[in-house]
């Protein structure tokens, strides 16, 4: 089972956070705060699973993450969850992501967390991994958003303009802040199927 | 009115979204909270207006401030509202919100229940996906409760987007609402066999997250599983697959022999890491389930050892740390593998990873053994030198600890050493675990009585330095280790060089600095040094050594009089008054030494730590019951001390104790002494050793070094462990030099003329003796304990509630909840809308009627998990089995009154099911395939007579059953038996589903007092045969409309069994009808009318294979038969020849009716429509019971009994266009009349007829 994913960037901000159980949000932020600890303090090329911080999980969870560019993705998970694969499920979903919003960068998480959380839903449900397969995540989600955008229709056209002037001029759009290399792969993992 | 949308859309565009929020929450880094609070207003006014849109966008950002840690449940109808939008856009993000701020104290979840389900059902696919994903983050027990049912319905949807969520979702429910395990687990069991990959990844996710908590209920599915990762190739399914096995494997070793052949050739073929790794993984489980009798599986071991050094030695890190996690799995069992790569595992400890190096000390923990005990710790001890950080430094002093005290102290040879250790451990600045080094120091002394001497000595020193500990801070945690060194003082000081010395160290002034349950030891134990130094003094004449102890004693106690601990100032008070008292007897020159003693006398036994709650409790009394009136709520609990010690205080209010239960302690020191012998861990005393314990160099001969201020961290006059290791290495080697030469002598005297090699021999762990007489005591359990398991689950656990036994056949009162409405738009009886006219008429019949669909729903849930088991089973067995589980059901389709029957838990099928997959653990894997189909061959003889029923066929399988059960005993013959199910279950796969559940059916409508077994039946019938192959048809199987509303798009679907007799191969069969009218084969498109369809499989000597044809059907009332050719060709080594075999295809009218399950009153009301025409047959001369009679034309011609009143019994089936057929069958003497109507006469006639002749050949 997955506890929790995280994503905060290199500053400990909240980008996306899931919870699988129920925490209050004083204690939610406490364990984005105490899981950024943990990770930020952490080398590169050190290993990328650490035993579970004191707030989530115990002794049977770990925190597993990767580090791209400017984000951490973090997933808390017992040991009924293969180590590596979920690292490799990280990457599908960072591909995912990268697929969904077109070379995507820290900003499209921080505009659009709720599509992040939509594209996870394809992938993990409930704490138990739905679907490792990139394509057809792809596809639910495209055939989502296409519905979400026949419900607009012509109505939701003006809102559509409104929202590219508001965003035309926006000085700090940066699109340089991207999520970087993320063809990094663990090693003899062929990605599932 | 447009105008006004016009204008509430163009408003809208103007509202902040969700972007707009972000933006503005950056552009106000410096007022963040202010700009948030300002925003949280505005979504208020938005949360107020009607329009859907605007709320939807409020609710949107609300979640996004929950992220940032604003609490947005004041929101939550405004969420519900959202989530019951019917546009998929808001709807999706109402349940986005809903899953990220709803709990199960969340109120208004229970309104969602019917929008939920209204979702669930919704004909969009992706409202039902965006419910149910919701619906796992916030599922509470009553959702659970409500919408088991409709979950359970989705799990068998024909979207495999659909199906493998609800089939996730599951075990939330599972989780919430334990009762629907065992309703819905047949079907989840189903799924696991779901074409699509990503259901049946979904159903082994399920399966293994409830296995891995109560894996005993889950050893039946272990062959299911073993099919599943023989044949998966998703490395995700695999892997959970693998680690399921990992927790099956210590339930039944057996399964582990069986796994370590595919999982060792996994491990060498996967490219896969993560798949290895978890193979490894498993395999180390298996081996350690097994027990050492399994002669090859030391190559197992060393393949897993040698792959994880690989993964160790590996640059990755990933990859080093999960190998270090591997091995210590591997320790536990097999040390001495492991313990070959101590030089890895050493260097790992010198890894930049911390990760990596608490790894490496888990598996340190396990590598220890006599001998290189001291060795380890010495590298350890360097490591805690040099560790940065306090973490990774605390966490090397408790692996020290561990490593050292680990199975009562086993390893530690020299307790003088370990003594050391732990003195030096004191040194570490800023620790958390002083109190951990202390208790390990009293457990030492009390349990060690060799080592008190010792133990006593280095304390004094300790408190005499006292303040190098305490240092500066008082939250300094060592200082708990003089809570130790002051009480072993105290207890044991008749073995101190100097007590005079060491009191004065305890009643310093800087001692009031320390924590209040420190100092109250620290009184206490001065009075039991002043008793010593008072006895001490007996003797002397002077008595001023004792006068001076007197007076130091009244000099300083004062101030712990003044001590704010409550604690303290008692003791103190108390023992100054004492003192007073006695000096002025000493002034009086009486004898008090022996008095004053006589408060501390006694010895102290170690009690285990459970022993309080292993007392019995007295019969009668009630510890619950309240003594007082309860006291009020505002007790304040500030008071209570922190330290672990405190509580550990009454101990030593021990005289009394003594003098009352003297005898009780003698009866407990016999008790102890006996406990002692029976335990491998005292160790005996050997003479020898005490003789080598004395030449050591002892405490007087360790120089005291001039306190050095300067240098804080080093406690001067204490021997330093290095020491120790370097004498432990010398005892050894004089040990092993005099025992060489005892041996010499020996051999000399005796010229026994052993090998030479024996005095080479290396060192083993028995040859090391210990350098003490070391009497670790046992520690003490109070008389009559009660045994227990150990264990005790959290209560808490919700995976506790899931323990539920899935074989047991399912109970009436099992079953999901369901809406009353939904069950009788489920109902597929024909009288649909009379019943619902009538339910309104009479609520109390609809209710029991209810409880009837229902529990319809749960016999067909039950049917298909007795089919998946029956496909591993002997068929004879089902029939009992069927006989028994039947009965359940039996007594309410008899009765309308009584509507609850107790279930019976019949064992009968658990029991099947143990056997079962004995029979599979049991038997040599992968029998090959020509074997077997031999087998098949000769086990089956060939039926005589070819009529298109399938009654010939009954005798070939009761003569199976025969051969099977008289070969019962021998194992080989066991093995060909499995091989023939294994068969029956790869060629009959289908047809058992089918003909199963109606045999089923019917023994559960026909038994009611008859437990006489039925004859094994089979629907399967001869087609044709020659010299090379030969044709089983099962009479037109699975009936079925492909579209209900199409009115004459019925099909039939023949299952044909091919079987090879001869011994070569047939290749390129085709199969071929001559299409009637009536009834025309189905043919892929583009092909002509008159031509055959190929047979998508080729023969092997020997082989069957099954392949299925649809035909269309136009009419069903007459009986069709269709001509048909199958050609193959014929392959020799040398030529190949073209055959042909005609055959005649039999549709009979039987085989138009679905097995149909229909109610007493439903049928009623059938009959009374007067809709149907009537007609009737007798049968003469039918001699066998009625319950088989019935059974026959269940099984036979698809019906289904209705109702069975003694030797009468209404019957029902429906063709696939819709007809219905009812059976009125009554029996007497040898007669068999039936009365049958049917909306059809001459389907009905031709029915008749078919079952005439049925009952004509018996």
């Amino acid at each position: 089972m997955i506890k929790a994913i995280l994503i905060f960037n290199n500053h400990g901000k909240p980008r996306l956070s899931k919870f699988y159980e129920h925490y209050n949000e004083d204690t939610e932020q406490q364990i984005i705060r105490e899981t950024f600890h943990l990770v930020s303090k952490r080398d590169e090329n050190v290993c990328n699973f650490l035993e579970g911080g004191l707030l989530i999980g115990g002794l049977d969870y770990k925190l597993i993450y990767r580090h791209y560019a400017t984000l951490y993705f973090v997933f808390c998970v017992d040991s009924s969850e293969s180590e590596l694969g979920i690292l490799d499920l990280i990457q599908v979903f960072v591909e995912t992501l990268d697929k969904c919003f077109e070379n995507v960068c820290e900003l499209d998480l921080i505009f659009h967390v709720d599509k992040v959380h939509h594209i996870l839903a394809e992938m993990v449900m409930g704490g138990m991994v739905l679907e490792t397969n990139m394509n057809e995540i792809i596809t639910q989600v495209d055939a989502q958003n296409k519905m979400e955008k026949s419900e607009a229709g012509i109505a939701g056209a003006p809102a559509r303009a409104v929202s590219a002037v508001k965003n035309m001029n926006l000085p700090e759009m940066p699109k340089n802040i991207n999520i970087g290399d993320i063809s990094i792969k663990v090693p003899n993992l062929p990605s599932f199927k | 009115m447009a105008l006004k949308i016009v204008k509430g859309s163009i408003d809208r565009i103007f509202d902040k979204n969700l972007q707009d929020l972000v933006r503005g929450i950056r552009n106000h880094k410096e007022d963040e909270a202010k700009y948030i609070s300002t925003c949280i207003d505005e979504i208020k006014q938005e949360l107020k207006q009607d329009n859907i849109a605007v709320k939807a966008n409020a609710v949107c950002k609300l979640t996004y401030l929950q992220m940032l840690g604003y609490d947005v449940s004041w929101a939550a109808f405004n969420i519900v509202e959202v989530m019951s939008s019917s546009k998929f856009t808001y709807k999706r993000i109402g349940y986005l919100a809903a899953s990220q701020c709803f709990h199960e104290s969340t109120d208004v979840i229970m309104l969602t229940t019917n929008q939920i389900r209204k979702d669930l059902s919704s004909p969009n696919q992706y409202d039902t996906g965006v419910a149910l994903t919701g619906l796992s983050c916030f599922v509470t027990p009553d959702l659970a409760r409500d919408l088991a049912n409709d979950i359970m319905t989705l799990m068998s949807h024909t979207k495999p987007y659909i199906r493998k969520k609800a089939v996730l979702i599951m075990y939330k429910v599972f989780l919430k609402y334990p009762e629907s395990l065992r309703p819905a687990f047949p079907r989840l069991k189903e799924k696991l066999e779901d074409p699509d990959p990503g259901v049946q990844s979904a159903a082994v996710n399920v399966i293994c997250e409830l296995a891995r908590r109560n894996p005993k209920n889950y050893l039946s599915l272990a062959p299911l599983f073993f099919k599943l990762m023989t044949s998966s190739t998703n490395n995700w399914v695999l892997i959970k697959i693998i680690k399921l096995f990992g927790a099956l494997t210590p339930l039944e070793p057996r399964l582990g022999k069986k796994l370590i052949e595919p999982l060792t050739n996994l491990i060498h073929s996967t490219s896969a890491m993560s798949l290895l790794y978890e193979c490894v993984n498993t395999v180390i489980a298996v081996l350690i389930s097994l027990s050492s009798g399994m002669p090859n599986h030391s190559a197992s071991i060393q393949l897993c050892v040698q792959k994880l050094r690989i993964l160790i030695e590996d640059s990755d890190q990933n990859l080093k740390y999960l190998g270090l996690l591997a091995m210590s799995k591997i320790l536990k069992t097999h040390p001495k593998s492991v313990q070959s790569h101590k030089d890895l595992i050493l260097q790992c400890l010198d890894d930049k990873d911390e990760s990596i190096r608490l790894r490496a000390l888990d598996l340190l923990y396990g590598m220890v053994s006599k001998k290189n005990l001291m060795e380890i710790v010495k590298k350890l001890m360097l490591h805690v030198d040099k560790a940065e950080g306090t973490t990774y430094r605390d966490e090397l002093l408790t692996k020290i600890i561990d490593i050292c005290s680990q199975s009562n102290y086993q390893y530690i040879t020299n307790f003088e050493w370990y003594i050391s250790i732990l003195v030096e451990l004191t040194r570490l600045e800023g620790t958390r675990h002083g109190h951990l080094i202390a208790s390990q120091m009293l457990d030492v002394a009390i349990r060690v009585k060799a080592i008190r001497a010792f133990a006593v000595a280095q304390m004094a020193t300790l408190l005499d330095n006292a303040h190098l500990l305490t240092g500066n801070t008082q939250r300094n945690g060592i200082c708990e280790v003089l809570y130790a060194a002051a009480w072993i003082c105290g207890e044991f000081s008749e073995h101190l060089e100097n007590p005079m010395q060491t009191l004065e160290a305890m009643l310093r002034p800087k001692v009031a600095t320390l924590p209040g349950h420190i100092q109250a030891v620290y009184v206490q134990n001065a009075a039991k040094l002043f008793a010593t130094v008072l006895k001490g003094e007996e003797g002397n004449t002077d008595g001023t050594a004792a006068q001076e102890a007197s007076q130091l004693m009244i000099d300083r106690l004062p101030l712990f009089v003044q001590s704010a601990n409550l604690e303290v100032q008692e003791r103190a008070s108390c023992i100054l008054q004492l003192v007073k008292y006695i000096q002025k007897l000493q002034q009086k020159d009486v004898e008090v030494a022996e008095e004053v003693n006589a408060l501390f006398a006694g010895e102290l036994n170690p009690v285990a730590p459970k022993a309080q709650k292993k007392v019995p409790v007295p019969e009668g009394l009630d510890l619950d019951a309240w003594i007082n009136e309860p006291p009020s709520e505002s007790e304040s609990e500030d008071e209570q001390p922190k330290a672990i010690f405190a509580k550990e205080e009454p101990k030593h209010s021990r005289p009394r104790h003594t003098e009352v239960d003297e005898k009780e302690l003698a009866r407990r020191r016999e008790a102890r002494k006996q406990e002692q012998a029976n335990n491998p861990f005292y160790i005996k005393a050997s003479p020898s050793s005490q003789k080598v314990y004395q030449e050591a160099p002892g405490v007087e001969h360790i120089p005291v070094v001039q306190i050095d201020l300067n240098v804080p961290l080093k406690v001067p006059g204490l021997p330093m462990s290095d020491q120790y290791v370097k004498m432990e290495e010398e005892r050894r080697q004089k040990e092993r030099a005099e025992k060489k030469k005892k041996e010499k002598k020996k051999r000399k005297e005796k010229r026994s003329g052993r090998g030479k090699k024996h005095d080479s021999a290396p060192e083993s762990e028995e040859d090391i003796t210990p350098a003490h007489m070391v009497d670790i005591v046992t520690e003490e359990m109070p008389e009559n304990a009660l045994p227990s398991d150990d264990d005790e689950r959290d209560p808490t656990d919700p995976h506790k509630a899931l323990d539920i036994d899935l074989d047991k056949p399912l109970a009436d009162s099992e079953k999901l909840p369901v809406r009353s409405h939904r069950a009788a738009e489920a109902q597929k009886s024909p009288t649909d809308g009379e019943t619902e006219n009538a339910t309104l008429q009479e609520p109390k019949k609809k209710s029991s009627k209810e409880k009837r669909e229902k529990k319809k729903d749960k016999e067909r849930d039950r049917k298909k998990s007795k089919e998946e088991k029956k496909k591993k089973k002997h068929k004879h067995e089902d029939k009992e089995e069927d006989l028994l589980g039947g009965q359940a059901d039996e007594p309410v389709l008899q009765s309308e009154e009584t509507s609850q029957v107790a279930d019976p838990p019949t064992s009968s099928s658990t029991t099947a099911e143990v056997s079962d997959l004995d029979f599979w653990l049991s038997n040599a894997p992968v029998p090959s395939n020509t074997q077997e189909a031999a087998t098949v061959a000769a086990a089956a003889p060939e039926p005589s007579v070819t009529a298109p029923d399938s009654e010939p066929d009954e005798p070939k399988d009761t003569e199976m059953e025969e051969t099977k059960s008289s070969k019962h005993k021998k194992k080989k013959q066991k093995k060909e038996k499995e091989e023939k199910e294994k068969k029956k279950k790869k060629k009959h796969h289908h047809h058992h589903h089918h003909s199963d559940g109606a045999g089923e059916e019917s023994v559960q409508n026909g038994t009611v007092e008859e437990e006489e077994p039925l004859p094994p039946m089979s629907n399967y019938c001869l087609l044709a045969e020659n010299s090379y192959i030969k044709m089983m048809m099962e009479d037109a199987d699975e009936v079925y409309d492909i579209q209900g509303n199409l009115q004459d798009g019925s099909q039939v679907v023949v299952s044909v069994i091919f079987e090879n007799k001869c011994n070569s191969f047939l290749k390129s069969m085709e199969f071929n009808v001559l299409d009637s009218l009536n009834s025309k084969l189905q043919r892929p498109e583009g092909s002509g009318p008159h031509d055959g369809l190929v047979v998508p499989f080729q023969l092997p000597p020997g082989v069957s294979n099954e392949a299925r044809f649809v035909f269309t059907v136009q009419s069903i009332v007459m009986p069709q038969k269709l001509k048909g050719t199958l050609t193959f060709i014929v392959k020799n080594e040398d030529d190949s020849t073209h055959e042909k075999l005609d055959f005649k295809l039999h549709f009979t009218c039987t085989s138009y009716l679905i097995t149909t399950p229909c109610y007493s009153d439903a049928f009623a009301k059938l009959l009374e429509s007067g809709d149907l025409k009537s007609s009737s047959i007798r049968l003469e001369g039918v001699n066998m019971p009625f319950h088989h009679l019935l059974a026959r034309i269940c099984f036979h011609h698809h019906f289904s009994v209705v109702e069975r009143i003694d030797s009468c019994a209404s019957m029902y089936s429906r063709s696939i266009q819709g007809h219905h057929v009812c059976l009125l069958v009554k029996t007497s003497a040898q007669t068999v009349s039936i009365d049958a109507k049917c909306d059809e006469p001459t389907l009905l006639g031709n029915v008749l007829d078919e079952i005439k002749q049925t009952f004509s050949q018996c």
